[in-house]
């Protein structure tokens, strides 16, 4: 186990931790403020990535399609949020549950329809796709630490907005009393609208951001809702700052885990068995590890105050 | 009898009479269908029992259909290629007695973490530990890993044989029968009447002394054994398991059939399974996107149809959620 990879990969495991809060900040806001269950928000990851491909190569320009994209994105988020999950916050979660499993269906089929069931590579200009050397003379691709700064960049204008301008006061206070916010005189539906829209964009986002690595493809948003919904589970859902640390937490325990977890059995069984034993328990390792928080926290780590 | 019960009772005396039929007629198509229905049916009465009845809405329970076809796959491979001694075997009574005793183990396992969350966490969690699940097998190379395995042989009992489609068949039906009854009696029992209870107004059956955490548990695990029964039955259909049985879009699928059929009451999970099995068959034959129908059919149900077709059927509005 040697330095430079040790540094390599936590830097991995940091950049899957941001784009796993992008995912999951989004999800946990419409469920701390809308109390809606959205399965779907794997489907607008998916949408996302595919409409900055396409604006990939219409414009040939990645950073311009992301741009474009992203209000483009949150436009589906809008439509989703008039159309299905607005008849659905009276009712349960069982019900929201199923209605956007059936919304993911249909995304998938359309992306299927538009795009081909081929998945879809996205070019980096030069400037981004090549390797950039750390203080250390350790080389890295110079898109993660792309990926990396805009997750930053991102979850920074999460925490102002949410914390410091008056949308993000209204949203909190949606949060903790949603009935006295309309009687106040705010509008709670164009709030509500605008929330949905934001996780949206928030997922989208992340989509695009992972697309010129993966490339966008029909069934992408998955894995990484589940995943999501783990680093909600164990931040406590509705709570931001438990979504950004439960986030980067499960991004390093994945990432490390699935690198060096063969080395620390080999500490104390034998090296066969090591290797046979360390794939299965690190591709379980994190819902491992959410069993252990549920067990002494069945709430997560940072429960919100409210309700 | 109800008139919920009579629904079931046509039902199934419909599936004891028409697959023969399709034997008979030369409709192997047909009858492979029936097969694949009577089993999802069985997996879908199981789920039906917690969250119809207990009011816990599992989103995992394809794992234990994963769970318990593997537990034919694997001791058919060992025994077939070696290794693995103690349970290679082909005998059809240790084979679904593994199926029932691994997917009670884990069920007791994970239900113990996640009934103590509620709601949402609920839900997600019995999402992500079924997603373990998947993840294990995958990682697993020796017995197919991504690509799944075949089983080349099916459990052998005595006097019957499996590998002859209507005594499968007829093993599946008997099989779905006893669930049913199994799943009426649970219900109806003092067991059953809690666990209801728990369901209407948990904070109340607690004040009246029940531990309703233990009545779950013990719903959770039937209900996970008799999935794990389901998954065995399934992989001695298909006679091939992959990780894909138990992806997160199956155990969607399984409650899409609950609710479809209506839960909380005996029909309702085999008509969800028909109606499933039948628009599955209809619409993917009319095109490759049979998914955006579907989708957009599962929608209108849960926007629309609160309880089901067999609230429909009965004239008696059933229980939304």
């Amino acid at each position: 186990m040697d330095a430079s990879l040790l540094i390599i990969q936590t830097l991995n495991g940091v950049q899957l931790g941001l784009l796993l809060f992008l995912v999951a900040s989004g999800l946990t806001l419409v469920f701390g403020i809308l109390d809606f269950v959205n399965l779907a928000h794997a489907a607008l990851y998916m949408v996302g990535a595919f409409i900055c491909a396409s604006l990939t190569y219409a414009l040939g320009n990645f950073v311009l399609a992301v741009l474009l994209a992203l209000p483009l994105t949150a436009v589906v988020g809008l439509v989703v949020e008039r159309t299905v999950a607005r008849p659905l916050y009276s009712r349960g979660h069982l019900d929201q549950v199923l209605a956007t499993f059936g919304l993911i269906l249909v995304f998938e089929t359309l992306a299927h329809m538009i795009w081909g069931p081929a998945g879809m590579s996205v070019p980096l200009p030069d400037s981004l796709n090549g390797q950039t050397t750390l203080p250390g003379g350790i080389q890295i691709p110079t898109f993660r630490l792309v990926i990396i700064g805009a997750g930053l960049a991102a979850a920074g204008g999460l925490f102002w907005l949410v914390n410091y301008t008056r949308l993000g006061m209204l949203i909190r206070a949606g949060a903790s009393n949603r009935t006295m916010v309309s009687a106040l005189g705010i509008n709670i539906q164009l709030l509500f609208s605008l929330v949905f829209a934001l996780g949206a964009a928030l997922a989208g986002l992340a989509g695009m951001l992972i697309a010129p690595i993966t490339e966008a493809s029909i069934g992408m948003g998955h894995s990484i809702i589940i995943t999501a919904f783990v680093v909600i589970i164990v931040g406590g859902i509705g709570s931001m700052k438990g979504a950004f640390v439960a986030a980067i937490l499960i991004g390093l325990i994945d990432t490390l885990g699935r690198s060096f977890i063969d080395d620390l059995f080999k500490l104390v069984m034998s090296s066969e068995a090591a290797e046979n034993a360390a794939p299965a328990i690190s591709a379980m390792l994190i819902y491992i590890i959410m069993a252990a928080v549920l067990a002494f926290r069945p709430q997560g780590l940072f429960p919100p105050k409210v309700r | 009898m109800t008139r919920q019960d009579w629904i079931a009772v046509i039902m199934l005396a419909l599936l004891a009479v028409l697959p023969p039929l399709f034997i008979w007629t030369g409709q192997y198509f047909w009858m492979d269908l029936a097969t694949r229905l009577v089993i999802l049916a069985i997996a879908a009465s199981s789920l039906n029992l917690v969250l119809g009845f207990g009011g816990l809405v599992s989103f995992g329970h394809a794992a234990f259909v994963g769970l318990g076809a593997y537990a034919v796959g694997i001791p058919a491979y060992h025994w077939l290629y070696g290794g693995m001694d103690a349970i290679a075997v082909t005998n059809g009574f240790t084979q679904f007695g593994l199926a029932i005793g691994v997917t009670a183990f884990f069920a007791l396992i994970t239900g113990m973490i996640c009934l103590r969350t509620r709601g949402v966490y609920f839900i997600m969690i019995t999402m992500a530990f079924a997603q373990m699940i998947y993840y294990g097998i995958v990682s697993i190379e020796e017995y197919g890993g991504d690509d799944g395995l075949v089983i080349d042989t099916r459990s052998e009992f005595p006097l019957i044989d499996l590998d002859d489609p209507l005594q499968l068949y007829g093993l599946c039906w008997v099989s779905l029968l006893v669930v049913v009854l199994f799943v009426r009696m649970i219900v109806r029992s003092r067991f059953g009447m809690v666990l209801q209870g728990g369901k209407g107004n948990e904070e109340r059956m607690a004040t009246l002394g029940y531990n309703v955490y233990a009545y779950q548990l013990v719903a959770y695990v039937i209900s996970g054994a008799i999935c794990g029964y389901a998954g065995a039955l399934l992989g001695n259909f298909t006679t091939f398991i992959s990780p894909e049985m138990m992806d997160w879009t199956r155990s969607g699928e399984l409650m899409f059939m609950v609710i479809l059929g209506g839960a909380s009451t005996l029909a309702g999970p085999i008509i969800g399974a028909t109606m499933f099995i039948v628009l599955e068959e209809v619409l993917s034959s009319w095109t490759v996107y049979w998914h955006l129908p579907f989708g957009l059919f599962l929608i209108l149900v849960v926007l629309y149809i609160r309880g089901g077709l067999t609230g429909l059927l009965s004239g008696k509005k059933g229980e939304g959620e």
